[in-house]
């Protein structure tokens, strides 16, 4: 019983760890985003506030991908080791 | 008129109505909350009472939801309190500010057309600004509760659907064969998908905001107490290394993202509206009805 809630606990915290791997790829693609936007500010400063706008419309659309491996991470660590607790518990019964 | 005693107790009514809310948001916290244990604690909206025959529980995030419209009002009839022609007042530039330029946003991001969209999207910014906000008071925030953030997700979505259905459902229901008809699982995934990351978008942000700074608080409470544990009594405990860097967080997330949020999540309220209505199709048509009708006046 204590071998085997010690694996779900170790496996909920390792696949938390692994989902948030997830975050390399919004981090690349939004810091591409603003290296562009800074050279379109550096090559048109009067249109700064345009490009700012789209840009963080942009990032917060990149975000996405990295925001559902956060929450996956946060459903693993939080609730995920109760409920399978709970079902151990139900079969050992 | 501005300096009667009627126009002064309305405005002393409408600052109550502004602040009480917070502060009974605070004593329902006080009264309620379990005291802290000082460890580390991430927990959801804690549960006020359940409603007994259909088990639907009244939580924090709910509570602090309601308190917050109502300090919005209170705040909205403070700033309007008293208007006149001629602009007088600071109150009611500040008003005529904030109504300008959200307006000024519905225009350049919507169109001309969806000018009526205008007040629903200052009430979501405000509300969603406001909710994030109220972190700083130590309350509950309600845009951390994914439940919440689903709502209006929800509410959303419907909108959308509304302004894509603005042609008829047949028209519709053809976009999601569009571009060949292969295409209509993925169609109908990504309009699920739409509210999801709408949802998800705002609560990841200030839910991980929140559990950041809990984890990082208790790590340098834990760091300090292992450098300056060993002076005796109550100065081993003294968290110094506590000053300083959790307000900085804390002002990134909870107003900087808090605020980008809201910015955000209006943004692309107006953006998938008036990106889902089909402008050419509606003007074509009004065109035929216009020509429909003039032809029969002849």
């Amino acid at each position: 019983m204590e071998l085997a809630l010690g694996i779900i606990l170790g496996c909920c915290a390792l696949g938390a760890g692994i989902a948030m791997i997830a975050g390399i790829g919004p981090a690349i693609g939004e810091g591409y985003a603003v290296a562009k936007s800074c050279e379109a500010v550096g090559r048109q400063p009067e249109a700064k506030g345009d490009v700012t706008s789209t840009m963080i419309m942009g990032c917060a659309i990149a975000e996405t991908t990295g925001l559902y491996a956060l929450v996956i991470a946060i459903l693993l660590i939080f609730v995920a080791p109760g409920s399978f607790a709970n079902i151990l518990k139900e079969t050992v019964k | 008129m501005a300096g009667s005693r009627r126009f002064k107790t309305l405005d002393a009514l409408y600052i109550c109505m502004m602040v009480l809310p917070l502060a009974v948001g605070m004593i329902l916290k006080a009264v309620f909350g379990s005291p802290g244990s000082g460890g580390i604690q991430i927990t959801g909206a804690m549960v006020f009472f359940i409603i007994p025959q259909i088990g639907l529980p009244i939580t924090e995030s709910q509570v602090n939801s309601w308190l917050v419209m109502i300090s919005i009002t209170g705040l909205c009839l403070f700033l309007t309190h008293g208007m006149t022609e001629h602009v007088q007042t600071k109150r009611q530039h500040l008003a005529e500010w904030c109504v300008e330029k959200c307006e000024k946003l519905v225009r350049e991001n919507m169109g001309p057309y969806f000018m009526s969209f205008a007040p629903f999207i200052a009430a979501i910014l405000a509300l969603s600004a406001f909710s994030s906000l109220t972190s700083l008071l130590g309350l509950f925030p309600p845009t951390s509760d994914l439940n919440v953030v689903a709502g209006w997700a929800i509410l959303v979505f419907g909108l959308i659907t509304a302004a894509k259905c603005k042609c008829g459902p047949g028209l519709y229901l053809k976009s999601f064969l569009e571009p060949i008809p292969v295409m209509l699982p993925m169609n109908i995934i990504s309009e699920i998908a739409t509210p999801i990351s709408m949802a998800f978008r705002h609560y990841g942000n200030v839910m991980s905001g929140m559990v950041i700074s809990v984890l990082v608080s208790a790590g340098l409470t834990a760091l300090s107490s292992a450098v300056l544990g060993w002076l005796p009594g109550f100065l081993g405990e003294i968290p110094f290394l506590k000053v300083g860097l959790p307000a900085v967080l804390s002002i990134y997330f909870d107003v900087f993202s808090g605020c980008l949020q809201a910015y955000i999540f209006a943004l692309l309220t107006m953006l998938y509206v008036s990106g889902g209505f089909p402008m050419e199709e509606f003007l074509r048509r009004k065109d035929a009805k216009k020509k429909k009708t003039a032809d029969q006046a002849v």
